[in-house]
């Protein structure tokens, strides 16, 4: 049986495209999700991607998030359905409070997009089982919303729980991708629910399935095939 | 009709970079002595029919689920006569 992992379309969505072909070429059936529509088609887990959907009025994903399609997706992942929220998919994610904590503008005020520099922190999710704990990645990171925030006591419980997925590597030179690019709090890149289905970062994996683009290398592809493992041991 | 006013503002502990790149502006455009500045969001609702404690009940649910996000904002909802 060959795995179903839908990609949602939200008016000013960017990033669907490149996930639907990430998700082919990790092996599982791409499908399509329309933002208006409650059905998910039988989905055996959903990327929300990145992009500006209704151009982040208001907060960025704070009006997607009351969508049709989130409906389902929000009870789907309360029950366990892998999810995947990528940038604007991540703000999506932490509107819907599935995950904690907000997104707030760069610290420097500027769009950033450059190729970063990630350390795998939890390789025990849906989404991160084919990466070793402790792994560097390398995939481009492209936003202006981009700062993770969650008061002490929520960082304590995320650092406590394992709950930091992914953190902004900081051992090497900006200009090789290091650094925290955006003022996020404990340098936090993606975090997790405690279930582990439930994963949002704010850089792109999906960028970076394929030596010809993105970074160069394939280190985004490990987020599908991680996902597509879970599903048929499942 | 009515006007209600929710003013969403930022929590104190919240880093607000456009506020202090307002800040930062006033010297040099010759407005001296303000220590801080931090910026918020002001929504002006007219509202239909009566401005009873059952609509700014539901004003307030508004806000909480959708206008502010609690996790990172405080709001504060005024009726203007």
């Amino acid at each position: 049986m060959t795995a179903r992992i839908g990609v949602v379309t939200f008016p000013g969505t960017l990033d669907d495209q490149d996930s639907l072909r990430a998700v082919r070429l990790a092996g599982a059936e791409p499908v399509s999700l329309w933002h208006r529509d409650k059905d998910l088609k039988q989905v055996d887990a959903v990327v929300l991607a990145g992009g500006f959907s209704y151009g982040d009025y208001l907060r960025a994903g704070a009006i997607s998030r009351f969508s049709p399609v989130m409906e389902t997706i929000i009870d789907q992942a309360r029950a366990g359905l892998p999810v995947l929220g990528i940038c604007n998919g991540f703000q999506i994610l932490t509107e819907s409070h599935l995950l904690p904590g907000a997104m707030l503008r760069n610290n420097h005020l500027h769009f950033i997009c450059r190729d970063q520099r990630l350390r795998v922190e939890n390789a025990d999710t849906a989404w991160t089982g084919d990466y070793e704990q402790g792994q560097e990645i390398s995939v481009p990171l492209k936003n202006i919303d981009g700062r993770y925030v969650a008061d002490a006591r929520v960082l304590d419980e995320l650092e406590a729980e394992g709950r930091v997925a992914f953190r902004y590597a900081t051992s090497g030179a900006a200009a090789d991708g290091y650094g925290n690019p955006n003022g996020s709090l404990r340098d936090i890149a993606g975090i997790t629910n405690a279930e582990g289905n439930v994963v949002g970062l704010m850089p792109h994996p999906e960028h970076a399935v394929e030596p010809l683009i993105g970074t160069g290398r394939t280190d985004g592809l490990a987020f599908f095939t991680s996902v597509i493992k879970r599903l048929v041991t499942a | 009709m009515a006007r209600v006013v929710v003013d969403v503002m930022l929590k104190p502990e919240i880093l607000d970079p456009q506020g202090q790149a307002v800040q930062r502006a006033l010297p040099r455009l010759g407005f001296d002595g303000i220590a801080d500045v931090r910026q918020g969001k002001r929504f002006e609702l007219e509202v239909e029919g009566p401005v009873d404690d059952a609509a700014l009940a539901r004003i307030h649910e508004m806000a909480e689920t959708f206008l502010a996000n609690t996790v990172i904002e405080d709001f504060i909802v005024k009726v203007e006569s």
